[in-house]
């Protein structure tokens, strides 16, 4: 007898208890706090803060726990978040030249003001399983010296002087910076809303776009100019002050690439740039983000659309995990109206195939006959 | 933290709710033609509902009973979801009756019981572009869209009748709509399109994902495409529903054994039932109706 499919109700209560059950896990261990995760985890906050486009280490460390370590529902749980906050206004550009450095490497430079600082990263580390981890042991503190005052030029910015590289990008005096998540995305886009959605796509996604333009689906030349780590002011303008007031500091991934340009009919030859800046610190990030940015620019610089990375409605379309896994995981649910249909005009198909068939060969045995 | 529970009604902050109400009035002026708009993070994934859902919230109001329905039943788990969404963030009157409800949010089927003026049947899309599988670039469906050059599309269709000797698009079966717009009905089984046509309801359209927002208002026409001689027809099911007894409804089929065992039953839960309620029955229904259940 058919048991109609009752229940939907009881079932995802029941689901979301059990999914309860399994977050928390083994009880008699105690539970993983925010503080825990927010000093521990660090850059899988940073990875969640940067994907949501929101800065708040403690949100992302919830979202975290929350999603089990499912980085990117994490994502998702902050960028529902997020989508519910009124907009104060828009910040002051955040002037990375007055960056508070805990790292900056440059690959075209031996030596430079400010000087090369490797900060904390995995870079020289080997990659051993350290069994000192198992156990608590005590860790030693960072080394300390003072600061030489040395004022960290951006590399961009050392170029820029001979004219060997483009400027950076301008707008239009009047131009208003565009807001991805407040107006419907047109193609094609202006730069400033293309870097927006490329700060916000998924870093596996990214990193494979980049990638592949250093194997040859659009090749682009790439040097890294300089990647800087650190915290820098962020400020609004106050109408009713008519000053910027500081409303405190977040740490940035910055990295300027730069590229080789032959130049064209409209411009001399002359290095051109991609751009990445990533909340906390994500270099990998920042650096996929500039070579893509970079490849997205063939058009404006008149050069042939041939790769993937380059074409903007494809990366731009497919870059946010938070679509992409939505679109993805909804073939899950039920599509049994629409496979009823299908089913029934395969059916169809096949009888119809099934008395040709038939028919053809009875054609066939009077003909012998 | 404690004040992160706190929304506004129905989810949405006033001012987006605006931004979504324009864009459905401008759907509404230009009948099939997809309005952009600024789709906001919904706390459901995309794909999932969140343009249907987006749309509800921008129209719903606290005296409004609202229906949730997927594959035309009121109890499958996406559909409940979503209701008790809506009951939890703006506390309305929720059915299962078409008849009882102002707004039925719907996924892949249109109710069987025929909509009555002041009605709307919002629609969740995945995909709202129907030159989409032909034409993957937005800058190009959207020319041919303003060009009304809907050519592709029926090469496309003539192409399935060349091979298969019929139109093989069984859902999301393109209309033309006023005479204009080319339009993506959702993922609709054919046989829910003639229900679009004149409609007495007010219909719309919400892709969260893709940022678009349609509508076909009330009275308006709706045609399938098709050609003079190969007309459009909708499916046909050789037997009434095994519940009801209910003809002429789109039926699911129910796997019974592994012997090839299947029944018919209506996908419209609430038509199914009613029909039942008022003492119309199928074969394989059970005499005592608590064993049914």
């Amino acid at each position: 007898m058919y048991v109609a499919v009752k229940g939907g109700e009881a079932a995802i209560n029941n689901a979301h208890r059990l999914l309860a059950d399994r977050r928390r896990g083994d009880r008699s261990l105690p539970s993983v706090t925010i503080e825990q995760i927010v000093a521990q985890l660090g850059l899988a906050v940073d990875r969640v803060m940067a994907e949501a486009s929101l800065y708040d280490r403690s949100l992302a460390a919830l979202a975290i726990r929350q999603s089990r370590g499912d980085l990117i529902e994490a994502i998702f749980l902050l960028r529902a978040y997020r989508t519910t906050l009124p907009r104060f206004g828009t910040s002051v550009p955040v002037d990375t030249a007055n960056m508070k450095i805990e790292r900056r490497v440059s690959a075209t430079y031996k030596d430079l003001p400010g000087g090369q600082l490797l900060g904390p990263t995995f870079d020289y580390t080997h990659r051993l399983l350290d069994p000192s981890l198992l156990t608590d042991e005590a860790v030693e503190g960072p080394a300390r010296k003072d600061t030489t005052g040395e004022h960290a030029v951006r590399v961009s910015d050392i170029l820029a002087h001979e004219g060997l590289i483009e400027p950076d990008g301008e707008f239009a005096e009047d131009h208003q910076a565009g807001d991805l998540t407040r107006e419907p995305m047109e193609f094609p886009m202006s730069r400033d809303l293309r870097l927006q959605a490329l700060a916000r796509g998924d870093e596996g996604f990214l990193l494979a776009l980049g990638y592949s333009t250093q194997r040859g689906y659009g090749r682009n030349h790439p040097f890294v100019g300089e990647i800087r780590i650190g915290e820098v002011e962020v400020e609004l303008e106050v109408a009713e002050l008519g000053f910027a007031v500081s409303l405190g500091r977040i740490r940035i991934t910055e990295c300027q690439m730069v590229n080789q340009f032959k130049g064209s009919s409209k411009a001399p030859p002359q290095f051109t740039r991609g751009y990445g800046l990533v909340f906390g610190q994500s270099e990998r990030k920042a650096m996929s983000m500039s070579l893509v940015d970079r490849a997205l620019r063939a058009e404006e610089l008149g050069e042939d659309i041939i790769a993937p990375a380059q074409d903007e409605e494809f990366v731009i379309s497919h870059s946010d995990n938070v679509q992409a896994t939505g679109f993805v995981e909804h073939l899950k649910l039920p599509h049994y109206v629409d496979f009823q249909a299908e089913l029934a005009l395969v059916r169809k198909m096949r009888s119809d195939i099934e008395a040709a068939r038939k028919g053809d060969r009875g054609e066939m045995q009077e003909a012998a006959e | 933290m404690t004040d992160l529970a706190t929304y506004n009604f129905a989810y949405l902050d006033e001012q987006t709710k605006r931004m979504i109400r324009r864009a459905i009035l401008k759907a509404i002026a230009i009948p099939g033609y997809q309005v952009p708009f600024a789709s906001r993070e919904m706390p459901m994934p995309y794909g999932w509902g969140t343009g249907g859902v987006q749309v509800t919230a921008a129209i719903i109001g606290p005296e409004d009973v609202l229906k949730v329905i997927d594959q035309g039943a009121d109890d499958t788990t996406n559909a409940v979801s979503i209701r008790a969404f809506f009951q939890k963030v703006a506390n309305v009157a929720v059915t299962t009756h078409t008849k009882d409800a102002t707004i039925i949010q719907t996924r892949h089927r249109i109710p069987e019981q025929k909509l009555g003026a002041g009605q709307v049947l919002v629609y969740q899309v995945p995909i709202p572009e129907p030159l989409r599988f032909l034409e993957p670039r937005e800058t190009e469906t959207r020319k041919m869209h303003a060009l009304e050059e809907y050519g592709l599309m029926h090469v496309k269709l003539y192409e399935d009748i060349a091979r298969h000797g019929r139109i093989s698009t069984t859902y999301a079966y393109p209309v033309k709509v006023a005479g204009r717009y080319v339009m993506d009905p959702s993922p609709t089984p054919k046989f829910d399109n003639p229900k679009m046509h004149m409609s007495e309801a007010l219909q719309l359209f919400g892709a969260g994902r893709e940022k678009r927002i349609y509508a076909v208002p009330p009275y308006t026409e709706v045609v399938s495409l098709d050609f003079e001689d190969h007309p459009f027809e909708i499916q046909k099911f050789e037997q009434p529903c095994a519940l009801c007894g209910a003809q002429g409804v789109y039926l699911d089929e129910v796997v019974l054994d592994d012997k090839g065992g299947r029944m018919f039953v209506c996908s419209d839960t609430d038509h199914c039932e009613d029909r039942r309620e008022h003492g119309h029955a199928g074969e394989m229904l059970a005499p005592n109706k608590e064993a049914a259940e």
